[in-house]
This record gives C-alpha cells, structure tokens and sequence, in this order.
C-alpha cells in the first residue's frame, strides 16, 4: 500500500498529525491552506501566531498547525482567545471555529467580542450543518435545506453570521468560500492585520452530511455551486446571489488599545 | 397489569431509548447534539418529521437551553424529556438544580462520556457521578435492556407523587449506546398504559390555581424546601423497587435497587454498576468454578443510594472491592466507594474494602482485569492486610 502524502511546511505539524481527520472532499483543508499562506504572506513566525478552535471539524484545526496552538471547549474559543489576546497582546491570535461551535452555543460570546472589538481574527467556517456529530441543523442552516434532524427541512431562520458581526461592533468583516482560495489568503491576511475584531465568514462544504442531505452533488459539485451562486461585485450582477468579499472595514479603536491607554493613564494619575 | 409477550429485536443502546422515548411520547423534547448521545435525538427526530410521535421537538442551542427548555415543558405541565453526554451534561449544571429545586420530574437518558481535557468521547463515569449532588435520581444500565427498561421506568419514577424528583438512567457510551444487542420491546399500547397520562399536581397553565417557579428563597425557607428534597429522595428508595415491581409484572424482568449475583454465600465480593457488571458476572462463574467463593453486588439505583441493603449484603464478607469508573480527585476514594464504606461503618460493619478506579476515558475493561481484582481480594483475605486502599486498573504507572 502506499503511504499517504504528508504535507511538509515549517508551519505543520507534519510528520506528527497527517493524515488529517477530515473526509476526503471537505472544505475545511483549502481554510487552513489559506491560513497557512496568509500567515506567510505577512511573514509572521510560527511563535508570534496562535490558534484558538472550540470543538468541532473545523475544531481539528489548531492539531495540525505547528503555532501555539489551543483546542479548547465547544462554543467558548472565544472566551479563551480573549485571555490569550490580554495576557499577550502581542501575539496574532486566530480563532477558527464551525458555525455551530461560534453561533449556536457559542453565539452569545460571539456578539460580545465583536461589542468589546477585541484585536481577533475569527475565521467561521459556515458549512450550514453540525459536521462532527452528525449533520444536525445548525443556525445556518438555510431555511427549507435538509438536515438529520430537520429530514424535511429546516423550519427556522437562518443568521447572517457577517450582519450579525457588523451590528455588535466588529472592525473588519468579510465573506468568502472554498472555491475562492486566493481571495481567502487575502481576506484572512487583511483581518489578521486589522486592529479591533475582525470576522472571515467562509462558506465550506461539508459534502458528507450537508452536500449529501441536500442532494448538492459531490465536493466538487459543491465547489461550483459556490463559484455560480456567490458574487464579489453585487452591483453588477443580478441579485440574488450571496455577496463575497469584504463587507465591513472601519477604523474603531480595539479593545487591547483602549485597555492599554486606561492603564498608562490610571498609572499616571497614580504617579507610577 | 398481565404480562405481554415482548417482541425481540437488536438494537444498540441509543437506538433502544429512543425507542422508549417513541412510545412514551412525551410533549417536549430538547436536545443538543453530543457524541455518544447524538443517536437517540437524531432517530428521535425522524420520529418527530414522520408524525410518529406529537411531541414538540426542539433542536435548541446548546444543552443550557435544553435543559432550560425542559423546566419550562414541565413547569406548564408536560412531559419533558432530554439526553445528554459529557460536556453537555456540564453545561446543564446550573439547570440541574433548578430542575430537582423546582420539583419537576424531567426524564434525562443519559449516554456516559469522559470530561475534557484531555479531549475525550469515550465512556467514563465522571459526568453522572459528578452531577450526584444535583438532586436527580440516578439509575445505570448494565445492558441494551436495561436502559430501555429503565427509560421507561425512569417516568414512573419521577412523576410518582412522593417522589416529584427528576430523573436520569445512565447508559456507557458506545458499550451500550453503539453496540448492537438482543432485547424485547413493548408492544406500544403496553408502554402507554404503564406509565399511563400526567397529571402534573401544579402547572403554570393551571388558570383556577396559579403558581409561581422559583421564587426567592431566602434564609427564612430555603433550607426547609432542601429538606423536602432529601425527604422526596428517601421515599424515592420505596418507588423505585415497586416500580420495578410493577415492570416485572408486565415484561418479567424485575428490578430493584441493587442486585446481588452469586453474593449471598460469597466470601469475597465486588460492587459495580453500568455494562461492567456483565464483565463482572464472567468472571465470577469462572472463579465458582475453580471453588473461589466469588460474589458480585450490581448497584442499579445510585441516587438514592440504598444503604441498609447495601451494608445488610455485605457486612459479612471477608474482603471486597468497589469499582469506580470516575475519580473524585485529593478524596480518600471514589463516589461508588465512598457509599459503599460509609453504608458498612455507619450499619457497624468493617470488612475489608478497597477501590479500584478502571476505564477512564474509555480504557477497555476486560476479564482479565476482573480477575486480578478477584485475586487481590483472595490474598488480601489470605493475609489479613489490606494493604493500599485506592487501586488502578489496566493504567500504565
Ligand atoms: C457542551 C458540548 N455540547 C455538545 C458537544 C458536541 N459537539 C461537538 S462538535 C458539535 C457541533 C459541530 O458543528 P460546528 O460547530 O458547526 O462545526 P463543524 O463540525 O461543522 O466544523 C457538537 C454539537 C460538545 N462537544 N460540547
Ligand atoms: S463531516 Fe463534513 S465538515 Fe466534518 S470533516 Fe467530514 S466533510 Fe468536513
């Protein structure tokens, strides 16, 4: 038998964690490969980056990079993220977690690191469904689409993961999807780069649960449905279609920085 | 009630509570996903889509609204029911103690599973055991059967007028809840009529007598309402065996609280509950064949914990050993154990009782590990020394 390729990049755990968990036709590899080229594009050394998951498939993720790396509770890795990021405010700290593990039972902190503006990075893959329990719906589960506990369709609204991140205050957000990998790396590295929150909603196939459920086709079938039903110029195209890109930029002062400047100033006052 | 022929099937543990669940009906279930639980909401939900059952499922966010959910199904007067794992289990805590506080008799399957971190899915029994304090009555299941039967008897339980308490059964994750097994099911209309309509004494939607949940309670009432609960428990040790009187009568299996195996002329004997006593029960045949005087006490009902009996089986044993599949970590021993001892000490027994700890995180038990605890217990008799209480099974050291 042969053995299976192992990727090698010094920023990988190579020899130790490939082959990955993920199926074969998962989105959620071209997400890290994005990362991963994002992290270099802005050359940033492995020790100046972390990432934080919740638990999930796209939980997975931080096993195989070779950054600091934190694989912590379902629904709270931004909780942990917030004290990495204050206790080390130097650091690039990434959040990457499923739409589930940051809108459904982690929704609430969601809303609050974006009010609070905290220097992260979260990337959301949005795969529509509970990929690592099941295919259970989630609440991006379009309305009308098939899960394994929604059989003739889900019967609730589905959210707007990049509305939602503007109302409650992010800096930076965006959208984009597997079929647009180099669009990714660009978008993650703007938001890496952005001071206060920043939100990269990526829209991922799971074809083992949601392609297969909603009879979408296979992965690749899955990758075009994103290519023909997404678009990065709204204005110019019929409506309709899901926009990509970036959806919010503003220059809002962040948490860590207003932190920063309370302290020096309180420091003053106490002649410290 | 006459017994009914039951109809054998093979089901793995998952798939057999939600069968239970499916001929209960209850009006409201709320469930998050969790492995190794996943299976019973997920077939419970087909149940749901293809109008088997007139519940109201509801797919909430997390299992803090389940259970919060499930408060409010039962407060207003439903029957509600969840199933839960682990971390889920975790993120219930709070809900847990509103839930037997409020006297609400919510049915919870719950399907074991280690606790982070490090980050693990496989059956331990650190969740349940860690929610003793919560005022829930606890069951465990030895096999497929049993957590249907106890799925079933669970209702009964928690509705019973001198108990009003919620109620979990819990079944190993993947041992019982992924593994295939033979079991008979009730015909439908059987299950129906056992555990028969609710009658909830104070609901919400009562409009003739309103009531309030949860209100404040202060140093003036508070500690006489946990008082109640206590009281509520101690009755629950007289339910729970007619209840299991009264399934018997129907299925031909009767439950108690405990069950002993080969323990009354035993001389040495172990205590274990969940899927491990049928490991154990292995075990000692082999030993009664080889003249080891081998006893083995099952303990089915946790919370309450019945004392007297307990101490009554095995004052006069020459050594025994509890087995604990969850660690209570800086204690002197482990849940399981610390009953066990303080039922002996306090009905004036002292044999000799140690603690194994076994199968955490999904550590597989097997014959061989029984077998070495059984000879443990033979030296220990032999020499008079108990030597170290807390023991570990099959760990690397
Ligand atoms: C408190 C708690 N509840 C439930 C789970 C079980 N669980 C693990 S991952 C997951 C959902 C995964 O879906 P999503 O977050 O969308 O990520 P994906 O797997 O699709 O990447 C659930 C419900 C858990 N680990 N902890
Ligand atoms: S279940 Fe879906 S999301 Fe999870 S690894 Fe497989 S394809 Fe990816």
């Amino acid at each position: 038998m042969m053995e299976p390729a192992v990727p090698e990049h010094e920023y990988l755990r190579a020899q130790k964690k490939f082959p990955s968990v993920w199926c074969a036709g998962c989105g959620i590899g071209i997400v890290l490969g994005a990362i991963i080229r994002a992290v270099r594009a802005l050359s940033l050394s492995k020790d100046e980056v972390a990432m934080i998951s919740g638990i999930g498939c796209t939980g997975r993720m931080p096993v195989y990079v070779d950054f600091n790396t934190m694989h912590t509770t379902h629904g709270r890795a931004l909780p942990f993220a917030t004290g990495l990021k204050l206790a080390r405010p130097d650091m690039k700290v990434m959040v990457v977690m499923g739409d589930g593990d940051a809108l459904a039972i982690g929704g609430n902190h969601f809303i609050h690191a974006a009010r609070r503006n905290i220097e992260l990075t979260a990337i959301v893959v949005n795969n529509s469904i509970y990929g690592m329990t099941g295919g259970q719906l989630s609440p991006t589960t379009p309305f009308g689409a098939k899960a394994t506990t929604a059989p003739y369709g889900q019967i609730e609204q589905a959210f707007d993961i990049a509305k939602i991140a503007e109302a409650a205050g992010a800096s930076f957000v965006a959208r984009s999807t597997t079929y647009h990998a180099i669009e990714l790396d660009r978008l993650i590295a703007r938001g890496i780069e952005k001071k206060g929150f920043s939100v990269i909603e990526v829209l991922s196939n799971c074809p083992l649960f949601y392609g297969r459920l909603n009879e979408m086709g296979d992965a690749v079938e899955m990758l075009k449905w994103f290519r023909d039903n997404t678009t990065a110029a709204p204005g110019k195209v019929a409506s309709g279609k899901i926009v990509r890109g970036v959806l919010v930029d503003r220059d809002l002062t962040g948490y860590v920085e207003s932190y920063r400047k309370l302290t020096a100033a309180s420091k003053k006052r106490g002649g410290a | 009630m006459a017994k009914v022929m039951g109809k054998p099937v093979a089901l793995n543990g998952d798939r057999a509570v939600a069968e239970a669940m499916r001929q209960m009906n209850p009006d409201v279930v709320a469930a998050y996903p969790i492995t190794p639980q996943t299976e019973i909401v997920m077939r419970f939900s087909e149940f749901v889509a293809n109008g088997e059952v007139d519940t109201e499922f509801i797919p909430v966010e997390s299992e803090h609204a389940a259970m919060s959910a499930c408060v409010g199904a039962c407060a207003a007067g439903g029957r509600a029911q969840t199933a839960t794992s682990g971390a889920g289990l975790a993120f219930m805590w709070e809900v847990l103690w509103v839930a037997s506080g409020t006297r609400l008799p919510i049915v919870m399957h719950m399907v074991n599973r280690s606790f982070s971190a490090p980050l693990n899915i496989l059956c331990d029994h650190s969740d349940s055991m860690g929610a003793r304090d919560a005022g829930w009555v606890q069951l465990y299941d030895e096999t497929v059967q049993e957590a249907y039967d106890n799925a079933i008897q669970s209702v009964r339980i928690a509705e019973h007028p001198d108990v009003m308490l919620p109620t979990l059964h819990a079944l190993d994750g993947f041992i019982l809840g992924h593994n295939l097994e033979r079991l008979e099911l009730l015909p439908d209309e059987a299950v129906k009529q056992f555990i028969g309509t609710y009658k909830p004494m104070y609901s919400l939607l009562d409009l003739d007598r309103p009531v309030t949940y949860g209100p404040m309670d202060y140093h003036d009432y508070f500690f006489e309402h946990k008082r109640q609960q206590v009281a509520a428990m101690e009755r629950a040790l007289e339910v729970v065996p007619l209840i299991g009187e009264e399934y018997g009568r129907l299925t031909g299996r009767y439950y108690g609280l405990m069950e002993g195996y080969r323990l009354e002329d035993a001389e040495l004997a172990t205590v274990v509950l969940g899927s491990t006593v049928g490991t154990t029960r292995v075990v000692v045949d082999e030993l009664r064949d080889q003249g080891v005087k081998a006893g083995l006490l099952k303990i089915r009902c946790f919370r309450p914990f019945p004392a007297a009996m307990v101490a009554e089986a095995l004052g006069d044993k020459k050594a025994i050993a509890v087995l604990d599949r969850s660690l209570s970590f800086g204690g002197q021993g482990n849940p399981l154990f610390f009953e066990v001892c303080t039922a002996l000490f306090s009905h004036g027994f002292s044999p000799k009782v140690v603690n194994y700890v076994y199968g955490l995180g999904g550590r597989d038990t097997v014959p061989a590990q029984i077998r070495q605890v059984y000879h443990e217990l033979i030296k220990i008799d032999r020499e008079g020394v108990t030597g170290p209480t807390l023991r570990y099974l099959g760990v690397r050291e």
